[in-house]
């Protein structure tokens, strides 16, 4: 069983955001960490290596200093890492990106293919089902949990109240939510493997059947007019009473007050 | 020269960084007000291969370097003295020697599941009337056909209890040189828990470093197969000495560890604490006593770093490895010492972790050889 895990380097949100003066994310100022929905599908692909001995591919693109979470992922027990890197792609939205990946997962032989539900900095969703489409494969968003039967995938998809249990025959591609489980350490060893091995790097040159036109800047149909940190809410009001029904009445007379009902 | 660290020993620190926050820290008061063990830990160390780091992988280990093992201990011991200790008493004083010393067969029976951590290592030396002067130990051992016998004690010994595997220093035998003056020759052996004639004696109550197993080895005419003396019969006391060079650059690691975490909690709380109606950082003697700290954690960072690298290229690094637990346990003492100062009155309170650091500071300037001893052959070597 081959499986292929897409992942991104992102901000690490916790340290607060910081923006050029441009309005565009400076990345520069920012550690950056390996996107959490994608590890928890690397922690999958990884659990089903432990199960079934299956070969896990990570792949990525970005920066040549993405390669970080190619060695992470290595070092946590991904077999190999290629990272999708040409300056020709910077500035990609997630069509462009979606295009990328996938024209890099062409030269690639797969069953599966598990990317992250979405990224902490974009929040789209929208790359690992494009990814989908672009292959002509199923897809099975939002999974809590996977399993592998024979040659198919049966997948918990998460909704707000319920979940549903969707099979569909391989190859095909899921995406993980961060609750699927509990990524596992690298180990002390294994961060050393993982700088004794390459990492395969691709250019545009590697990616098949793409054409110029869908990648990076001038084939992302979306402009970002601009972007900003969250507004800081504010401290909120307690409200003190006697009784359910005084505070009952004192918030309706709240919402009264600022016109919401 | 190049004081950073490669991309490959960053991933690690950040590996035993996180590890040590999400799975250490939590618990690290709980275990110094309990004085239990942690297992659970232990377990989880010898799951991401911890308790192994500088072991070849033939032998079950991860195949880094001494100084991705100081790494780990020196980030375990910034939020629980008791955790680095754990781990660098196995590391450094139980695997090292049969690394060092042991036959092929007893790297294979020993060092393999130590380094997996599927067992625990522990290291005897001390005993009641031999601390500093380890030549006074009285412990013997006695060939009686295809067995050793052992008879004697050994005291204050890390992981004592929880250990599965002991080296243990005992005196083979006693000759005279042309004098007439008699000289102890001592021997090194492996000890397994189970043993007959071998027992455990009281638990130590500790100022710091509570949750580490602390205990009294006794040996009662404990009989152990031929075959577990380690190293030649006789070469006892310079395995031992050459087993405690690696072992300081372990406790040298843990020492630097607490000064770190105790500044960096010390940062942060005199940045939040007002008094005079401003932050107490923003007051200069809390500045110029950061500003101090912070120069002797650097200081004392880079012997720690520097004798774990001797340890990786030099045969003998002895006196890097003093001068390294010397200065880093130094500074230990005296930054938690400072840090309990600035916390002022919440400082002396066990809610706050300077508080159990300055307890746990402690006993570096103590074990593996006390600052004095340090300060001995770190002087030996200028004045020989």
């Amino acid at each position: 069983m081959k499986i292929v895990v897409c992942v991104k380097q992102v901000p690490d949100t916790k340290g607060g955001v910081k923006f050029n003066p441009d309005g565009t994310l400076n990345r520069a100022a920012m550690l950056t960490i390996m996107n959490p929905d994608d590890k928890a599908g690397l922690e999958a692909a990884l659990r089903l290596k432990d199960q079934y001995g299956a070969e896990v591919t990570v792949l990525t693109m970005g920066l040549p200093k993405a390669d970080e979470v190619l060695r992470e992922a290595m070092a946590m027990g991904a077999d190999k890492g290629i990272l999708v890197t040409d300056r020709v792609l910077g500035g990609a939205d997630t069509w462009a990106t979606s295009t990328t990946i996938a024209g890099a997962i062409r030269n690639l032989d797969y069953d599966l293919i598990i990317t992250g539900r979405q990224a902490i900095d974009g929040d789209t969703a929208q790359v690992g089902p494009q990814i989908a489409e672009h292959l002509g494969l199923p897809v099975i968003s939002y999974a809590q949990d996977i399993k592998v039967e024979g040659d198919s995938v049966i997948v918990q998809r998460q909704y707000e109240d319920r979940y549903h249990e969707v099979k569909a025959k391989m190859p095909c591609l899921v995406t993980a939510l961060s609750e699927l489980n509990d990524p596992r350490y690298m180990t002390p060893g294994g961060i050393w493997d993982a700088f004794d091995k390459e990492v395969t790097v691709w250019g545009r040159a590697d990616l098949k059947d793409v054409d110029d036109s869908d990648l990076g800047l001038k084939g992302s149909p979306t402009k970002i007019a601009k972007a900003s940190d969250k507004v800081p809410k504010g401290a909120g009001e307690m409200l003190a009473g006697d009784s359910p029904e005084d505070l009952v009445n004192a918030l309706v007379g709240k919402f009264k007050e600022k016109h919401i009902i | 020269m190049d004081f950073s660290l490669d991309k490959k020993h960053e991933m690690a620190r950040s590996l035993f960084k996180e590890f040590a926050e999400n799975e250490v820290k939590p618990l690290a008061q709980e275990v110094d007000e309990t004085e239990v063990f942690p297992q659970g830990t232990v377990d989880k160390m010898a799951k991401y291969g911890f308790m192994g780091i500088p072991v070849p992988k033939e032998y079950g280990g991860q195949g880094c370097d001494p100084l991705t093992y100081a790494m780990c201990v020196e980030e375990l011991s910034k939020v629980c003295g008791t955790t680095g200790v754990i781990v660098s008493a196995h590391t450094s004083l139980c695997i090292d020697p049969i690394m060092t010393y042991g036959s092929e067969e007893q790297k294979q029976k020993y060092v393999v599941p130590l380094a997996k951590g599927e067992k625990l290592g522990a290291f005897g030396l001390t005993e009641p009337g031999a601390g500093t002067d380890a030549q006074g130990c009285q412990t013997k051992a006695v060939l009686d056909g295809d067995n050793w016998v052992l008879n004697g004690s050994k005291c204050f010994i890390t992981n004592g209890k929880v250990a599965d595997v002991y080296i243990v220093i005992a005196i083979t035998s006693i000759t005279e040189d042309k004098r007439g003056r008699k000289k102890k020759n001592f021997s090194a052996f492996i000890v397994e828990k189970g043993d007959p004639g071998f027992s455990f004696g009281t638990k130590e109550k500790k100022m710091g470093i509570r949750g580490s197993s602390t205990y009294e080895l006794i040996f009662e005419d404990c009989v152990i197969p031929k075959d577990r003396l380690l190293g030649p019969e006789g070469k006892g006391f310079p395995i031992a000495m050459h087993t405690l060079d690696g072992g300081r650059i372990g406790i040298a690691a843990q020492a630097l560890g607490i000064a770190e975490g105790a500044l960096e909690r010390t940062i942060a709380y005199t940045k939040e604490r007002k008094q005079f109606g401003r932050t107490i950082a923003q007051q200069q003697n809390t500045q110029f006593k950061l500003a101090d700290m912070a120069a002797r954690v650097e200081a004392a960072q880079m012997l720690v770093y520097k004798a774990a690298m001797a340890k990786a290229t030099q045969k003998v690094y002895s006196v890097e490895a003093a001068k390294a637990k010397l200065f880093a346990a130094e500074t230990a003492m005296a930054v938690t010492t400072e840090c309990v100062q600035l916390f002022g009155g919440y400082g002396y309170i066990r809610e706050y972790d300077v508080e159990r650091m300055m307890r746990d500071a402690k006993i570096t300037e103590i074990y593996e050889g006390t600052s004095e001893v340090q300060r001995m052959v770190i002087s030996g070597a200028l004045l020989r």
